[in-house]
Parts: C-alpha cells; structure tokens; sequence
C-alpha cells in the first residue's frame, strides 16, 4: 500500500463544482472553465502513488496546481471528486471523505507541514513552536519538552529554543518549521516550497540536511518545489504539473530522458545532467559489443584489447596488445576508487548505476572505456568519451 | 410651495416613530420591570462594592500600591513617579473620593465591554453576516447624541449610577467590537493553516492562534473604551452618579469656573495615567 495515493482527484475553487467538473470531464482548459462557470480549476484527474520513505517531488510553475494537491493530503484543499488515500495507523483512509474526527487524528498523528512562509507562531519561543503539535494534543510540559529538546537538536537550533522566531534569521526560521513537523513524529511530511524563501547557498544547506535527516528517519515525504535543480537533487520520484493535471511521473532519469511532452522538454533542456544520468542510460550495452569467445573485443576492428569473462560474464582480466592490463574497481554511484589503483590501472571497473559525473572523473585515469557492471558483478556495457558527450548534450536515444 | 396638496398629505399623515418607540420602552418597562431591577442591582452593587473597597484602603497606601503596580508591569522610572505625583495632586485639591468613584465606575463600565464586547467582536469576525449587520448599529450607537439614550435608560434603570453605567457601555463598546473584530480577521492565512495542519479544534484554534495574535489590537480596544467612559463621566453625573462628573455639572449650575477647572483637571490626570498604565509595553514585534 502507498503512504499517499491520489486517485482521480479533481479539485475546484467556486461554487459551481458540478459546472466545472463536467467541462473537466470534457477536457477542456482552466480558462475555459473559468469563463463558462466562473471556478477555478485546481486540479483535474490527478493520479500518484507516493511509496513509503520516498522522497515524492510535485515539480512545475507557479499557478499548475502543486500545493493544490499537496493540501488535499491533510485537506487544507477540499476535493471536489476524486479519492486522497493515506495510510494512518496501518488503515488506508480516504482524506477527501474522513469524518472530522478522524482527520484531525490524522492531523496530529500521521501527516505534518513544512511552510513556505514558516508559518511560525511569532509570540512564541523557539522551544514553544517546536511543541505546538504536541501541545495540540494535550500533552504535558514535561514529557513535550523532552520531545522538544530532542528535534531542536536535531535541527542544531539547541541554543536557540529560548528566543522568538523574529530573533532568526530565515534559515533558521524554517530549522524551526522542520523540527515542529518532526515533532510529532508524523509518517508524512507535507513540504509546501519550504526553501523558495531563503537565499540560495543557505537553500542548498537546508536541502543537504533535509537529505542527511531523511537518511535516518525514512519519512514519506511529499515536497512543493518550483526549481528543477531542487527537484531533481531531493526526489526519488518526480511529477510535473502544468495547468492543473500531472503531465509526466517518474524518476529524475526517465523525465530528462523520456520528457513526455514538449512542455516537459522544454523544461528540462537547461538542466544540468551531471547529476542526474548514469551509466546505464548512456552506455553501449554488453550485447552489442563484438566477442571472441570467453573475450570480449573492446577496440572494435583491431581486436587487440580484449577483456576475458568468466561464465557467468564477470570481467576478470584485460590484455593489451598480448600484455596483461591492470584491472582498478571503482565503487558506488559516485565511483569511489583508491588513489594508488587509480594511478597504476589500465581500466576501470564501476557499478553500473555510476553517476555521469563520476564516469567523467575516472575517465581521467584511464584510457580504456569503463567496464560498467551490475549487480551481480556481471558486464552490462561499456561508457567511452562518445557515451559521455552524447549525455551531456541530452542526444541519447532510446 | 406649501400648497402643493402632496405636501399637505404628507404632514397630515406623520410617522409615529417616536411614540413607537415610547410603546415599545412602555412595554419593556412593564413586562421586564424585574429583569431591569435584577439587572440595576447587580451593576449598582458591583460598582457600590468597588468603590468601597477602593475607598477602604488608606489613600497613601493606595497611590503606593498602584506606583508598585505600574513598576511591575513597566519597569520605568517615570511612569512611577508620574502617577504618584498625579495622584498625590488629586488628593490636593480634595477631589479622591470623586476619583476612585469615577475609577470605579470606569472599570466597571470597562469590564461589562469587555465581557460583552470581546465575544461580540470574536463571533463577528468568524461571522461576516453578523458583521453586516452589526456595523449600522455601532455606527449608530457611537453617533446618536447621547441624551437620546439617557432618557429610556432613566426610565428602565431608575436615578442613579446604573443608568450612567448603562449609557457609558452604549457609548463605548463600539471600541472593543470593532478592534477585536480587526484583529481577528487580520490573522494571516498562513497561521490559520499551521494551526489547522497540526489537527487544531476551533477552540484551540481561538485560543492558541486568533486571540494571542490579536491580543495587541483587543488591549489597543480595552484603551480606547477606557477612554471613552472616561468621557461620558459628566453624562453619567447629569443621571445622577457619583464622581468627578458631579462637581463639573455643579459647577455648571453655579458658574464655578475655580470648581470646573479642578474637576475637569481631576479627570484629565485620571485619563492620562489609565492610558499611560493601560499601554502594552514594547516588549516584542510582531
């Protein structure tokens, strides 16, 4: 079962729900929806799952429906049809239909907010925001302080919990934001453009801590942003909204490679795919490469380099021209490689979810293509220069 | 042009409006007599026993207790020694008794707004039909001249203190409405959408989001209708309450101008330090 699930979800704002939603069924734009029953589409026909501890990234301009959605989780946003199912307490709970008593259980326990404006309690202390939750449950001073202290710590704001939010600077306002959503120590975390209001290299600090954090506590997270960059570098999974309907769901690789449509092109055409491919998007697959019985030829016509497998197709030895070649592993997607291996081999051997950065890097040491493996250790392709260029430049087809 | 026949039969035919109203006063008076005589005792003992108890105390103690008040709620020098001195003259010129009868109805009128007026304004601001609504009658209640009330108010509550207590509250509760009703709409969206995220219930929602925001604005009303009372203190005399009010109508009466000029100087420093004493201090910024 999905943490959230979005399932036909329209939403309206105006009276004339039953006008709207009959000129959605029809297809028709949020202009002429606007002109012919005076509402406003917020969202038509949305359809995603948000799996547990993903990190679910809601991607598109101003005014295409993001938070609209986002708000429909803990129905700050009526539905106008349509279901909103969030798993709380183990029971799938349909968010757009719940009696209020449930919903605010829901509210208290299961999904929490992060706030573009902060959303803080200015006439109170840093220490009293964090517990607002908390204290919204009836809980006692002594037992939500101790919670409290714990979140401020992790936040690093320990030192601040006696100061008023006016006291900090944006950045920390919105450490503020994060720790009273921790505090309650909800499964999901609705995130509204947390970090658009702060500058950018404090920005890039929030999103590594956001990150680091999420390491740890695995929330199920469901995050508004505008910025592709951010988008790309926080979700696992990435949905892009224009006029109201999601246009295109997948991870940060299908979108840049697969854009759905031109407005999803369009989109992604300045961005920058160091970050984002891996060897298996741009590599020359194993298959198609030319083989001499347990070797495979890796210089094409000439034949003279060759890389022997065994059985089961795991590298295990390179000849150079009759020498025998040096073989250096390099691990994880960011290609971590010893030093002293680096300098001394003749060709590299890295996982196959390697990072088109980190083949950049170690392309440096070699002048052989990298011997890309899955994982099981077995060949799955090869990435030269040609591989390279062709990724950077978006020209990869497939 | 006092010919034309169509003006004649308009003046022929008058309106009974005031003997409407009359009637209407008429009948309050004879069915509510005992709800207006409950209600003429409460407020009468109320201010009665608020008078006496201010009045008990030695008026040296008292002068120090309210320097030692403002000190901790202020912490300034100045403020201190600007009541003790202001009150100190008071007593001078031989007007504390008319003063802590003023100050007692002053506060009384105060709390009656506050009491009434606060969860007027709070439904209001949660209500915008009650607001439509409302707005004529403050406006109304602020605008017509006050004798207008005075007089039905006699005739209800009787000679005294409660009918002046009554008119001052007409007068004044405009304030607290309209300022608690502003405060409370002014909450931003965004704190409404904390509140409601983290699984807050209307009451809570009262208490730990709309009234501490609008606190500031609700004391900014309390002043305010503080000060109005203070000035409807000569209306309240000419019904026949107690206070500072009484030694101005006499001196009115007798063209006292050495009498009116202490009176009304009396009321004047018993304005000053309410407001002063009243004022939120700068403490924090929104």
């Amino acid at each position: 079962m999905p943490a959230v699930e979005f399932r036909h979800v329209d939403i309206v704002f105006g009276s004339d729900q039953q006008g709207a939603l009959k000129l959605i069924d029809e297809g028709r734009t949020r202009e002429e929806i606007l002109g012919k029953t005076g509402a406003v589409l917020g969202a038509a026909d949305v359809n995603l799952a948000v799996e547990r501890g993903e990190i679910c990234v809601l991607m598109g301009l101003s005014g295409s429906g993001k938070s609209t959605i986002l708000r429909a989780v803990n129905r700050l946003n009526e539905v106008a049809r349509g279901e909103v199912i969030v798993e709380h307490r183990g029971q799938p709970v349909d968010v757009a239909r719940c009696n209020e008593a449930t919903l605010r259980e829901l509210r208290m326990h299961t999904v929490s907010m992060v706030f573009q404006q902060f959303g803080l309690l200015p006439w109170r202390t840093v220490r009293d925001n964090v517990g607002f939750g908390l204290e919204l449950r009836g809980m006692g001073a002594a037992e939500r302080n101790r919670i409290v202290d714990e979140k401020l710590a992790m936040v690093g704001l320990t030192n601040w919990a006696g100061k008023f939010t006016h006291e900090l600077s944006g950045g920390m306002q919105q450490r503020v934001g994060l720790a009273r959503a921790f505090a309650t120590d909800a499964d999901i975390l609705l995130m509204d453009e947390p970090f658009s209001a702060l500058d950018p290299l404090i920005r890039d600090k929030l999103q590594d801590e956001l990150l680091d954090l999420q390491r740890r506590i695995h929330k199920t997270i469901v995050f508004v942003s505008h910025d592709l960059d951010e988008a790309l570098k926080l979700g696992n999974k990435i949905a892009i909204m224009e006029g109201g309907r999601i246009v295109q769901a997948g991870t940060a690789e299908d979108i840049l490679l697969r854009p759905a449509n031109a407005y999803v092109a369009e989109f992604v055409k300045h961005m920058n795919p160091l970050n984002v491919l891996r060897g298996t998007a741009v590599m020359r697959p194993a298959a198609s490469l030319p083989r001499d019985g347990a070797k495979v030829i890796l210089d094409g016509a000439a034949g003279r380099i060759c890389l022997r497998v065994d059985e089961e197709n795991r590298p295990i030895g390179l000849e150079l021209d009759g020498r025998e070649g040096r073989l250096a592993v390099a691990d994880g997607e960011a290609g971590h490689i010893d030093d002293e291996a680096a300098r001394l081999c003749d060709g590299i051997v890295a996982p196959v979810d390697l990072k088109l950065k980190a083949a950049i890097e170690l392309k440096q040491h070699t002048a052989l293509p990298i011997l890309l493996v899955d994982n099981l250790g077995r060949l799955a392709g090869l990435c030269d220069d040609d591989e390279i260029y062709r990724g950077l430049l978006h020209r990869i087809n497939n | 042009m006092f010919d034309w026949p169509i003006y004649d039969w308009l003046t022929a035919h008058k309106i009974p409006l005031g003997l409407w109203l009359k009637n209407a006063v008429d009948l309050l008076t004879e069915h509510g007599e005992s709800v207006f005589d409950f209600i003429s005792l409460v407020l009468g003992s109320l201010i009665a026993g608020l008078t006496s108890a201010l009045l008990f105390v030695p008026p040296l103690l008292l002068i120090a207790l309210f320097a030692l008040g403002a000190w901790l709620v202020h912490r300034s020098v100045g403020l201190v020694v600007f009541i003790i001195g202001a009150l100190l003259l008071v007593a001078n010129l031989g007007y504390w008794q008319a003063t802590m009868e003023t100050l007692s109805l002053v506060l009384c009128a105060t709390l009656v707004c506050v009491v009434v007026g606060v969860p007027v304004g709070i439904a209001a601001a949660h209500r915008p039909w009650l607001y439509a609504a409302l707005h004529p009658v403050l406006d109304l209640m602020q605008t017509i001249p006050t004798f207008v009330y005075l007089i039905p108010t006699l005739v209800l509550f009787g000679l005294g203190v409660v009918p002046g207590l009554i008119s001052t509250v007409i007068f004044a509760i405009p304030a607290p409405i309209r300022l608690t009703h502003l405060g409370i709409s002014s909450v931003p969206a965004n704190l409404y959408e904390a509140g409601k995220a983290f699984g807050a219930t209307r009451t809570q929602m009262l208490w730990k989001i709309e009234l501490p925001y609008a606190l500031p604005t609700i004391m900014a009303g309390v002043t305010q209708c503080i000060m109005l009372s203070l000035s409807m203190v000569v209306i309240a005399a000419l019904v026949g309450a107690d206070g500072l009010g009484k030694p101005v109508v006499r001196a009115l009466n007798s063209v006292n101008i050495a009498m009116g000029f202490e009176a009304g100087l009396a009321i004047v420093v018993l304005a000053i330090v309410l407001d002063r004493v009243c004022k939120r201090p700068h403490r924090r910024k929104g």
